[in-house]
């Protein structure tokens, strides 16, 4: 049976190969090519050599949002993940209507980021206009503008995971805790986390690399306003490539950038949280 | 098996959003097929404006009727024309019709344009109509089809209101010839606006992205036309920003007698704007000949109610100057198509210019003003705004070139916006400005000239 499907492992593997190779290995290998030329069009392109990575160096707004962007991801992943985990733990009592609070939660991951980004505009303008003032104000409402928003989002997505998680904690495990003598906090600790280990590497993963990515949700809602100060690393590469003429392969050059360090953040959390699950 | 079901789950979640958001509007004339008229060329029109998208369909439908030509157009979502065309152009199949914004869109789709001074389109110029093309050296790259005009948009209603009270400035909106006359009005007509029943002078200056180009590049054009009036240039490398000072008196006008406290324009819109001014909630507007449909019509203004003053900024000599009229819309046929595409789309040019239908569906459809000499009786314009604005040419006013197509990128508008939005919140001051006005233009003209 198992040497069967050894066999049929190539087949398997096809599918998500070539979707790999189309959507990734392609346009990254093009990508990288494209960042080393001069270019309008894809398909007339002229040889630059490092150029435009000079040019990204001495490009102020990339290296404020490159930090806008990181102490954003920060703050993100720490309160989605607490947060979706606190809802999560709450939602799993058993108690009459806890599976439409789950719908209502992860409701408003499906409605898209654009959309998403002017309706929490026209909200927290509201808000704001109490003192007068707008989101594009300062860059720090902006951010926690940000925030908001996407806590708003992501929490219900990863609290699903969370709930997951803790619907195969064993029972079992949980009672003789307690009949050892475990306090409720104690059985979080000891018995849950531990066990939640794989839900957590995920939705950090996906929370981290989202907020790394994060495109759509940035330009509605504050669109880097003031001055580029609100300014995430994908918007700032969107605007490179098509806010002067000339400057596509500056926003290339970026880009390749870009997906080096989110690769390698998303490996190395990858790791970290991987090898404290295998200690288990 | 939940963890696997989770996995599962995620990425099943992971491709959706992979396939979502990626639509985009085309189709092609009907009746036609690729192979049927692979012979005689394709036209393959990529269109700019969304709001003339069904007008476009219709007469490539018409053509291909007519003819056996086939003709696709593709129109790009709006603020996307750049995006697309780049997208569009690396293709096999790439447009061989398409637009340009002006002199700095040339620059960078100069390669892709054809030499158009042989075609029956360019011979069907209006004399003294030169200036709405573009060139580079002796070729013609781009031929304007759309000149539009812009100023400050009045209320006739609201504006004989005010003369009629107690100690108005003017007794005529023909009296405002400079911009002192038109701060002292607007000033005036602000502290009585409660006795008018409006919320200001000036409708809302919004600085979102849906309106903040009527100052970063439409206002903006002012100071850099006077610029070059008086150093006799057509465009430069580095700009002085010599009437600065006036940029920012008239700046100051539109955010002080307003409707809006300076603080909140980052949020507002042209959608506010729009509303205000169409409601008689404001006296002022600064639009253009475009904008009619947005102010005037059911449950709007009416269209005889609808005044337009040129954009007196307080430089000298602007007792003669004119409204600012220009083009943003240039075509350009594809130099790479093959030589059978290329002449199908100059036949197809052709075609619109002069056809009743074409003729019809640009001046009366689309609304549009045109240089073309085949514009004629049924085909002149009705649009209120630009019997005004050729008023003012027939009075002797100068008109005001758009020399904001020499731009050097879209960089230097919004960098500028963003000062000017700052300035009006008070977050920023007006050096900030300036600084983005001259340093910025230098900055942006050695990032793309090179």
């Amino acid at each position: 049976m198992k040497r069967t499907v050894r066999r049929a492992f190539p087949l398997f593997v096809l599918p998500t190969l070539v979707a790999f190779i189309v959507g990734f290995i392609i346009p990254f290998v093009m990508g990288v090519y494209l960042s080393f030329h001069k270019f309008t069009v894809v398909t007339n392109t002229k040889f630059v050599g490092f150029g435009n990575y000079v040019k990204m160096m001495g490009d102020q707004s990339f290296v404020h949002s490159l930090w806008y962007t990181v102490l954003f991801t920060i703050v993100s992943v720490i309160t989605i993940n607490v947060f979706a985990f606190i809802i999560a733990l709450f939602l799993c009592k058993v108690f009459k209507g806890a599976k439409l609070f789950r719908t209502i939660f992860f409701m408003p991951n499906l409605i898209g980021g654009i959309v998403l980004g002017y309706i929490w505009q026209i909200i927290l303008n509201g808000i704001l206009a109490h003192w007068n003032i707008t989101l594009q104000y300062d860059a720090k409402y902006g951010f926690w503008g940000l925030i908001i928003l996407m806590n708003w989002q992501q929490i219900g997505y990863m609290m699903i995971i969370y709930i997951a998680g803790i619907m195969s904690v064993p029972t079992e495990l949980l009672e003789s805790a307690m009949i050892d003598g475990a306090g409720s906090f104690e059985r979080l600790k000891s018995v849950v986390i531990p066990i939640l280990r794989p839900s957590i590497t995920i939705c950090t993963f996906l929370t981290l690399t989202n907020g790394f990515k994060l495109f759509d949700q940035n330009l509605a809602l504050t669109g880097g306003e003031p001055a580029k100060s609100s300014e995430m690393l994908a918007l700032n590469i969107y605007n490179t490539f098509y806010g002067r003429v000339g400057w596509q392969g500056v926003g290339q050059a970026k880009a390749v950038i870009f997906t080096i360090i989110v690769a390698a953040i998303a490996f190395i959390q990858l790791y970290a949280t991987r090898s404290k699950e295998e200690q288990m | 098996m939940k963890k696997k079901l989770v996995s599962v789950l995620l990425c099943g979640a992971m491709a959706m959003t992979m396939f979502a958001g990626c639509g985009m509007k085309s189709s092609s004339g009907s009746g036609s097929s690729a192979a049927k008229s692979s012979k005689s060329g394709k036209v393959y029109y990529l269109n700019f404006k969304p709001e003339a998208e069904e007008a476009w369909q219709d007469l490539a439908k018409k053509y291909t009727k007519e003819t056996g030509t086939e003709v696709k157009v593709v129109t790009a979502a709006s603020g996307t024309y750049e995006q697309q065309l780049t997208s569009e152009m690396a293709k096999s199949d790439a447009p061989t019709l398409f637009q340009v914004n002006g002199p700095v869109g040339l620059n960078n789709w100069k390669d892709y344009c054809d030499d158009m001074s042989g075609s029956e389109l360019y011979k069907h110029m209006k004399k003294g109509t030169e200036s709405f093309t573009l060139t580079d050296g002796d070729k013609v790259m781009g031929i304007a089809y759309a000149i539009e005009t812009y100023g400050i948009i009045y209320n006739k209603t609201l504006f004989d209101k005010y003369t009629k009270t107690s100690g108005a400035v003017v007794k005529s909106a023909d009296e405002i010839n400079s911009f002192d006359t038109l701060k002292k009005v607007a000033d005036d007509i602000q502290s009585k606006k409660s006795d008018l029943g409006i919320d200001g002078a000036f409708s809302v200056a919004g600085m979102d992205g849906s309106s903040d180009w009527r100052f970063k590049t439409h206002l903006a054009n002012l100071p850099i036309y006077y610029e070059y009036q008086k150093e006799g240039e057509t465009s430069t490398e580095a700009i002085k920003g010599e009437y600065l000072d006036q940029y920012k008196q008239i700046w100051d006008l539109y955010i002080t007698d307003s409707t809006c406290d300076p603080k909140l324009l980052s949020s507002k819109t042209i959608d506010d704007a729009n509303g205000e001014f169409s409601t008689g909630k404001a006296v002022f507007y600064q639009n253009g000949t475009w904008a009619v449909g947005d102010v005037a019509g059911d449950g709007k203004l009416k269209e005889d109610e609808l005044g337009m003053l040129p954009i007196y900024i307080g430089a000298e000599g602007e007792e003669n100057q004119g409204l600012c009229t220009g083009s943003e819309n240039y075509w350009c046929v594809n130099t790479k198509a093959s030589d059978a595409d290329k002449q199908a789309t100059y036949d197809f040019l052709n075609w619109v210019v002069t056809s009743d239908a074409g003729r019809d569906a640009l001046a009366n459809t689309m609304g549009f003003v045109t240089p073309f000499d085949t514009f004629t009786g049924d085909y002149e314009t009705k649009n209120p705004l630009v019997k005004i604005a050729n008023e003012y040419v027939a009075n002797g006013k100068t008109p005001v070139s758009w020399n904001f197509a020499t731009i050097p990128s879209e960089e230097w508008k919004n960098n500028l916006g963003s000062a000017l939005t700052s300035y009006a919140a008070g977050t920023g001051d007006w050096k900030a400005v300036t600084k983005a006005f001259v340093d910025g233009w230098a900055t942006e003209y050695a990032a793309t000239h090179e």
